[in-house]
């Protein structure tokens, strides 16, 4: 077991109890916004409130990327994923790559993965969805 | 000072799209400022307003390129608002000759791309040994460019093709290849095009991936380039020859949106809503209905935008595209001519050229003087671009009656 200390990698990552997105949830329209936002750019309301997503959802869209920037490993499936009416954006992890095995429709879940180690421990933990 | 709600392009001028190694933007520009004054007849002492874009450059080039043709002290805007910067510049200057502070006015758009790499993709990475630190309004201890989804051009166009597939079927890679391959093939009657070879299905399908299912010939060509447009309004244009009334291109609708709130937008955005409102807002203006049109340039900057924007612009019903393109519809001997100068995968896409480009390309038509690639008979056409963040600019343009 491991005994390092965890970070999420992003802070609309919350890893505690089990792994799970947070939105900024306007609380007059409901509109919802993983950075932080002045004004929802829906009503234009001051004042949000923290909501859990769901961690299962439907594959909406993808694109398999050959072509990044320095640094990002490919190929990667760059996806967005309908969450119970919530799109999120993510990648599509634990699943080969290709189209044979990457489809629109397919039900996906929310995983995560450690992206690094910083000099005093620290593990970075990203999220991504994997085949449900 | 004449006012008059008719607006007219009186000249335009589009440069040679590719590789000019021995020009800079200036040099581009103002050999499309000549062009375009040559064409309309008039010299910089006939403008009362110019306004350019040059996205990828320093700033100032309108004032860089007033220094090349002419310093007449007339207001000039730099105006930037990413591939839809070019048809920013001319509704910029429609405003103002529109609003009736000046009789003549000239946008201008250029760019220097070639041998540009993948657009839109990065971040700036961790160095070794740091410690976490958290930036960016999403609180990210690293770049999410390739982490979370991507960022890149290729990957966020093809997304959007993609989900137009999940939501109504029948787009697959084939298709979206087949598109690439009519513009491909559109594009060998246009010298001016960056590329004017035809590519096959196979030869497309089976080139270097990018982002599937965009393979390098499906995407937007970067090369260099630039376009200008000089404007005028009704009284002034009866004031000059019937030759230039004659020639002279009516503006039926100039519009530019910006991309209302949709649930989705943060995450993917959404080039749908904001191209159907400014559609609307076109024909509305114009008088026109999508029927009306002999031709369409559209901002296909990869074969899957293209597929999403025959909805989007209403030439086809809701959900209906697929079977648009397979009807063949949008050949250019079809019923709907769209991208009939081979579009951006190959005429080529120099960001802030690319939005009077466009314009230019319709021109040509509704004058008759498309040489080779004229539509036999066009007298009305729409141009559209895309300009991701987001915003929206589409111009209808008629033939004179005069």
């Amino acid at each position: 077991m491991s005994t390092a200390t965890q970070i999420p990698f992003v802070e609309y990552l919350n890893l505690e109890p089990t792994p799970h997105l947070v939105a900024n949830e306007c609380t007059s329209c409901g509109a919802r916004y993983f950075d932080r936002r002045n004004a929802c750019a829906g009503c234009f309301n001051t004042e949000f409130t923290s909501v859990d997503i769901p961690t299962e959802g439907v594959l909406r869209s993808f694109s398999i990327i050959t072509f990044a920037a320095p640094g990002v490993e490919v190929p990667f499936v760059a996806a967005v994923i309908d969450c119970g009416g919530t799109s999120v954006r993510a990648n599509i992890i634990n699943c080969p790559p290709d189209p044979e095995h990457v489809s629109l429709g397919m039900k996906v879940r929310l995983a995560t993965t450690v992206v690094g180690t910083d000099s005093a421990g620290v593990e970075a933990v990203n999220y991504g969805f994997e085949p449900a | 000072m004449s006012r008059s709600d008719d607006i007219w392009i009186l000249g335009i001028h589009m440069t040679k799209f590719g590789k000019h190694p021995n020009l800079d933007v200036v040099d581009l520009g103002a050999e499309a400022i000549h062009g375009a004054l040559a064409d309309a007849g008039v010299t910089m002492a006939d403008i009362g307003i110019i306004a350019a874009g040059n996205l990828l450059g320093s700033g100032s080039i309108a004032q860089q390129l007033q220094k090349q043709v002419g310093q007449t002290g007339i207001p000039a805007y730099n105006v930037s608002n990413a591939c839809a910067t070019g048809a920013t510049a001319l509704r910029t200057v429609i405003m103002a000759v529109k609003a009736g502070e000046v009789d003549m006015g000239l946008a201008v758009g250029v760019e220097k791309l070639a041998g540009a790499g993948l657009l839109g993709a990065g971040g700036k990475p961790k160095a070794d040994n740091d410690e976490w630190a958290r930036n960016g309004r999403f609180g990210a201890v690293g770049p999410v460019d390739g982490r979370i989804g991507t960022e890149s051009m290729p990957g966020v166009f093809a997304q959007i093709g993609m989900e137009y597939g999940h939501k109504y079927g029948g787009a697959d890679f084939e298709l979206f290849a087949k598109i690439s391959e009519k513009n491909h093939s559109h594009s060998t009657l246009n010298p001016l095009a960056a590329y004017n070879k035809a590519m096959s299905l196979e030869q497309i399908m089976n080139d270097v991936m990018i982002a599937y299912p965009n393979t390098r010939p499906m995407c937007s060509a970067n090369c260099d380039g630039a376009a200008a447009a000089v404007v005028i309004n009704g009284e002034k244009l009866k004031t000059l020859s019937l030759e230039q009334q004659r020639r002279a291109v009516k503006v039926s609708a100039s519009i530019l949106t910006s991309d209302p709130w949709q649930e989705a937008c943060q995450v993917l955005p959404d080039v749908n809503t904001l191209t159907r409102n400014a559609a609307h807002q076109a024909y509305e203006q114009a008088g026109v209905g999508p029927q009306d049109l002999n031709l369409v340039e559209l901002h296909d900057c990869f074969a899957t935008a293209e597929l999403v924007h025959y909805d989007n612009l209403m030439l086809c019903d809701e959900g209906g595209a697929v079977d648009f393109f397979e009807s063949g519809a949008p050949y250019r001997d079809g019923r709907m001519p769209v991208n009939v100068s081979g579009g951006l995968q190959s005429k080529g896409h120099p960001i802030s050229a690319t939005g009077i480009a466009n314009i230019w390309e319709v021109c040509q038509h509704v004058r008759g003087e498309a040489g080779d690639r004229q539509i036999e008979g066009a007298k009305v056409g729409l141009a559209h671009v895309i300009g991701l963040a987001s915003a929206c600019g589409i111009h209808i343009l008629e033939r004179s009656a005069a």
